[in-house]
């Protein structure tokens, strides 16, 4: 049970720094510990006590596996997650070449 | 018969994949590939009306896996009416780029940026499986963000930066919830969940619903979560805003919201609630700040919010004749709303502004612009002969129906309220006396005129046969949504 809340602590870390945090590179820290908090709780939800890599191994009988999916779900997020930092950091370069800052309260010029 | 399905998503792919390699042999191929590949999944999605039999779902499985395991396309009455809705509009934006994007260099990497956005959007609406649903909504929303900021000025910058933030938050959210189910079930596969989500999952179950509202809501910009969308689409190009405004709203939030909701995990009366009051303040919070704007395209956005709130109004109401109003007014809304980017596209093109204080008296000079503007006016805020009377009038009937005065009230004056910010629109931009400033404006190229009398003909003409165009594409939507979560036996009990 620990585990699970320690993923939803690394979570709200990650929303309070998307949040309250004014560098754009902080912002782009916070979503990066956004989505490993998640990649984290799908390895610990495909998790089986006492479980084995999940590679069938024909002589043991009664082996318990974790749960094959979970993992490759996870590697599947990672792939995600690396596309939508690599966007997010190349964008923050463009406004770093625009403004000469990454403070985001000097580059707002668009109202809510 | 070949099963066509994976084409909807391998052919755009493939053709945004070969147009970067081979945009040095001609300058036009770019063009030439968009929009050939446009326009064959337009009609392929148009002729499966005439394969599909009504009542039954196309099923594509991958490899030789059973079908309650293996990653399933899925293509039911749902489906089919958004593939035709996000092609067709597809295909009309692809055409009008040619000409609009000669002002911006790279024409390839728009145009393959483009056709990735159309695959991840197919592969949303065809997929059976919560994982893949999520990662083409990645696909869709990360490459609708490029082209955000294709400009590379510092608002379009800014905008796409403030989209990707908050999409990204709002794509762990459903993240979040995607492992939650399959914690509880064991499975991805929709069909499977429907069936097997168990009962007495009471606070898990409220927990999934709230994290999927907040995800998909922040995609389909319903108004406690819509901040992003009055920056992005006005940033973008035109064609991109009449696409992210026209359809990728629609196929990422509002479809997302009625197949899961409906479909998998079943609709209850505290949601329809949650639904209409959502729509109630949607629709109207957005109309009022539309009001207040004088950048063409922001008002335009802003009526997005106000329009989507109309369609989320609809499907809360979850009785047959809502959602049929809800789905008909999404189908209406991904028409005119297209039509009135690419008007003000066009206005921006020929003249280089799109300040409402800086233009007028436009419509001596630009009148095809004009004339479509007007026509799409007229739709958007709901006067007879057009379509966006019909789907409005059959909400407004749903509300009464279910005993809800003030809800229809409620539409109804939002509906007035559009009229009087459209009648701003035309006065400011169309009607006033012309700037000195603008003596010398001439009418868009004709490829953009073209599309946008496809679109503002299809407005008339679905406004004026619209039983025909309700008993063939939007009844067989109402089935499949009134089917709840039997959709999970339809799939499964097929082999």
């Amino acid at each position: 049970m620990v585990e699970y809340l320690l993923c939803i602590v690394l979570l709200m870390v990650g929303v309070y720094c998307v949040a309250v945090k004014k560098n754009l590179i902080k912002i782009i820290i916070g979503l990066v510990i956004m989505e490993y908090s998640m990649n984290l709780l799908i390895v610990i939800v495909g998790y089986r006590r006492g479980g084995m890599d999940p590679i069938v191994d024909p002589g043991a009988t009664n082996a318990v596996y974790v749960d094959p999916l979970a993992q490759v779900f996870a590697l599947a997020m990672i792939a995600v997650g690396l596309a939508t930092t690599i966007t997010m950091a190349a964008i923050a370069m463009r406004i770093y070449d625009r403004y000469g800052t990454f403070d985001i309260a000097k580059i707002r010029k668009l109202k809510g | 018969m070949i099963n066509v399905l994976p084409i909807f998503i391998l052919l755009p792919l493939g053709a945004g994949f070969i147009m970067l390699l081979s945009h040095r042999l001609g300058k036009r191929l770019p063009d030439f590939i968009g929009n050939a590949t446009t326009f064959f999944l337009l009609l392929m999605a148009f002729s499966l009306y005439f394969f599909r039999t009504p009542g039954t779902v196309m099923l594509f499985k991958t490899g030789c896996l059973p079908v309650n395991i293996g990653i399933n396309l899925v293509l039911d009455g749902l489906s089919h009416l958004l593939l035709l809705t996000v092609n067709l509009v597809a295909f009309l934006i692809t055409f009008y780029s040619v000409k609009y994007m000669e002002k911006y260099t790279k024409a390839e990497k728009y145009f393959s940026l483009l056709l990735l956005m159309i695959a991840g959007m197919n592969g949303v609406i065809l997929t059976g499986d919560l994982v893949s649903l999520f990662i083409f909504m990645e696909v869709a929303a990360i490459s609708g963000c490029a082209l955000v900021a294709f400009g590379t000025e510092s608002e379009e910058l800014e905008a796409a930066f403030k989209y990707l933030v908050m999409g990204s938050v709002a794509s762990i959210f459903i993240l979040f919830a995607v492992i939650m189910v399959y914690g509880l079930t064991g499975t991805t596969n929709m069909a499977d969940i429907s069936q097997s989500f168990p009962v007495n999952a009471g606070f898990a179950k409220m927990l999934i619903t709230l994290l999927f509202l907040m995800g998909f809501g922040t995609k389909a910009a319903i108004i406690p979560f819509h901040a992003w969308l009055p920056d992005a689409h006005p940033a973008a190009p035109a064609p991109i805003s009449a696409m992210l405004s026209g359809v990728l709203i629609k196929a990422l939030g509002v479809y997302t919201l009625i197949r899961i909701f409906y479909n998998v995990l079943g609709m209850t009366h505290q949601l329809s609630n949650i639904f209409i009051t959502l729509g109630v303040i949607s629709l109207l919070v957005g109309v009022i700040m539309a009001l207040g704007q004088w950048d063409f395209k922001r008002l335009l956005a802003y009526h997005s919010i106000s329009q989507i709130g109309y369609v989320i109004l609809g499907l809360g109401l979850a009785t047959p004749l809502g959602v049929l109003g809800g789905l008909f007014h999404l189908f209406n809304h991904a028409i005119f709303k297209p039509l009135l980017f690419l008007t003000a596209g066009s206005v921006e093109y020929s003249t280089g502004t799109r300040q409402l204080k800086e233009l007028g008296g436009l419509r001596q000079k630009m009148p095809v612009t004009a004339n479509m503007s007007l026509a799409a006016s007229l739709a958007i805020s709901g006067i007879p002969p057009f379509n966006g009377f019909w789907s409005k009038l059959f909400i407004i009937i749903a509300c009464i129906q279910a005993g809800r005065l003030w809800v229809a009230f409620a539409a109804v004056i939002g509906s007035l309220l559009t009229l009087s910010s459209f009648m701003k629109i035309q006065k400011y931009v169309f009607f006033n006396e012309l700037p000195a400033r603008l003596r010398n404006v001439k009418e868009s190229p004709w490829m953009m005129g073209a599309s946008m009398t496809v679109l503002a003909l299809l407005c008339l003409v679905i406004g004026l046969f619209f039983p025909l165009v309700v008993s063939f594409l939007i009844n067989p939507a109402v089935i499949s949504v009134a089917n709840g979560t039997g959709y999970g036996r339809l799939i499964l009990g097929g082999f």
